[in-house]
């Protein structure tokens, strides 16, 4: 419990820290975009004068250096305000919220689907040396798939040809939300599970041939428990180390699975923001992102060690 | 032996192909550039082999030149991010201390870090700001391949890194030490040698990652821009045909997929020829 609380407090600073040098990396980014919120307005209104123009950029605080604002900026989220969203004119926190909801339930799903069919296909691989081969080969597929064209895929064949699950977007009131979680869920599973079968053949095929599994085979342990009680728990803590190092993966193919299906999710929330020029909203969903990630990274590896309490020492 | 053998075998095929790509046009009698609207989403026929595209270009020329941007961005890219990980990789384990401190926490900065939302911002970036042209073939492939590399390196410098520890903390290196070899002779010919295997591994990863990275960004409007063809704006362009040519979808897909799956398999095979 101490190793854990030690943890912690080495890598919150550090989260920190990332989140502050991010956050500046990326106001400066967004300096370099092209347009501002005002020349958009210019676009949309061609009566607006020289002088509108140049009032509204004071009014926006946009005639201020880069460097000026962005401690402003850093000032008032310091405080908790948030801002607000240009491009959706709500407050930005009423639209992240919503956002990083439905991504954490399409992320979390995928997940689950990727470790459990990813681990029983390894355990197929590690018991049966005639599925190895096969197995093997789907692993290679499933890291090589691009997750957008199996989403296309995906999408005109259930969703064009056969017309049995919607092709993307949000479910209409009383619908099941069910029906619009499986094709995304699938698409971003499925090219995750590539890693989880590999790590699961080699530790399970690994712990298969220790000597106390020989033993406990002696005794008379049939070989499902063998494996699922035996060996799975030997093997979990490569796999959870995998569940870390996937967080950020994670979060970067939801952007595309969202955009593709057009969930409003955060991924796509920052896609539309960046496009849309709501810079505020488009740092705010990064850093959240950013941050949700890193907090990801460090439950798994307090996971990790609670599991196995030699890697803290 | 078998899987670094088929892998270079379908790198080389694509890389025969994407050489070719002027010739298949020239011998189909179609220009991957030029409109024909007459010919909008053509089935698949002696003439358009694979069809055409919503402006009634030739999907196959497309693919054929699709994979010219693919793969020099995803080598460019790789080969880059190898030089930059081996130098970083190589300093951090030399020099040790704050340097390796350093540049290790920054590694982990960034691997820590989702890739994509930042490779979006930053690709959102107005290369005009910076005194580039805008909108150029060639500058949408540097400013990519720049982006990837950002992050590309990270994967090879700690690789390299640990190799170079393990070399450096070997008998042989004291032993050039003791005789009095230079550190840059030392570094160059007893360290660099050994980190042969390690870097190749990494580096047709990141082949493997830039070419994907690469046709993610286009796909999503931010990579390179039409109508110069990359795999991945080809399937933009096709998400939006799904009624109208499904097929379309298919082959830049499976172009990416055999790229991607070639990569993974030299750098399989690498590695295990290594044990």
């Amino acid at each position: 419990m101490a190793g854990a609380l030690r943890l912690a407090a080495l890598r919150l600073p550090q989260i920190a820290l990332t989140l502050l040098l991010l956050s500046l990396a990326a106001w400066f980014a967004i300096g370099l975009m092209p347009g501002d919120p005002v020349s958009l307005s210019l676009m949309a209104d061609p009566r607006l004068t020289a002088a509108d123009v140049a009032r509204l950029r004071a009014l926006h605080g946009l005639d201020q250096p880069l460097t000026e604002r962005y401690l402003a900026w850093g000032a008032r989220l310091l405080r908790g305000e948030f801002g607000y969203s240009r491009l959706f004119a709500q407050p930005a926190v009423a639209v992240l919220w919503p956002a990083l909801l439905s991504t954490l339930v399409l992320v979390g799903a995928a997940v689950l689907l990727a470790a459990l069919a990813g681990t029983g296909l390894g355990a197929l691989a590690a018991l049966s040396p005639r599925w190895r081969r096969p197995v093997d080969l789907l692993a290679l597929l499933a890291q090589a798939v691009p997750g957008f064209w199996l989403g296309i895929l995906l999408i005109i064949l259930f969703a064009v040809q056969l017309g049995w699950l919607p092709a993307g977007g949000l479910p209409a009131d009383g619908e099941s939300p069910l029906r619009y979680l499986i094709l995304p869920v699938a698409t971003l599973a499925f090219g995750q599970m590539a890693a989880y079968v590999r790590h699961a053949a080699t530790a399970l095929s690994a712990e298969l041939r220790r000597p106390f599994i020989t033993s406990a085979r002696a005794r008379g342990a049939g070989e499902g428990r063998l494996l699922w009680h035996h060996a799975l728990p030997n093997a979990a803590v490569p796999l959870l180390t995998l569940l870390a190092l996937d967080a950020g993966a994670l979060v970067s193919g939801a952007l595309v699975t969202e955009t593709l299906f057009a969930r409003p999710g955060m991924g796509k929330l920052l896609y539309d923001a960046v496009m849309g020029n709501d810079y505020n909203l488009a740092l705010l969903a990064l850093l959240l992102v950013a941050l949700v990630t890193m907090l990801a990274t460090l439950a798994a590896d307090l996971a990790q060690r609670w599991i196995d309490p030699r890697l803290g020492e | 032996m078998t899987r670094l053998r088929a892998g270079l075998a379908l790198l080389s095929l694509l890389a025969l192909a994407a050489l070719a790509a002027p010739w298949v046009a020239g011998w189909l009698g179609q220009d991957p550039f030029a409109p024909d609207l007459f010919a909008r989403y053509a089935p698949p026929s002696p003439e358009h082999p694979l069809g055409a595209d919503e402006l009634g270009r030739d999907l196959l020329a497309r693919l054929f030149h699709g994979a010219r941007v693919s793969l020099a961005v995803g080598l460019a890219a790789a080969l880059a991010s190898a030089l930059l990980g081996t130098a970083v990789g190589l300093l951090a384990a030399w020099r040790g201390g704050w340097v390796d401190a350093a540049l290790m926490r920054l590694a982990d900065g960034l691997l820590a870090l989702p890739a994509l939302p930042i490779l979006v911002l930053l690709a959102a970036i107005d290369p005009a700001r910076l005194g580039l042209p805008r909108g150029a073939a060639a500058t949408d492939m540097l400013r990519i391949t720049l982006i990837l590399v950002l992050f590309g390196w990270v994967g090879v410098a700690r690789l390299a890194r640990a190799g170079a520890l393990a070399i450096l903390a070997s008998d042989y290196v004291r032993a050039a030490r003791a005789l009095g070899v230079t550190e840059a002779r030392l570094l160059w010919r007893h360290v660099l040698p050994g980190l042969a295997a390690p870097v190749a591994v990494a580096a047709a990863l990141a082949v493997a990652g830039a070419i994907l990275a690469e046709s993610v960004l286009s796909f999503l409007g931010l990579g390179i821009q039409p109508p110069t063809p990359s795999w991945g704006n080809m399937l933009a362009n096709a998400q939006e045909a799904v009624f109208a040519a499904p097929l379309a979808a298919l082959w830049p897909g499976l172009a990416i997929l055999l790229a991607i799956a070639g990569c993974s398999l030299v750098a399989d095979g690498i590695a295990r020829d290594k044990h």
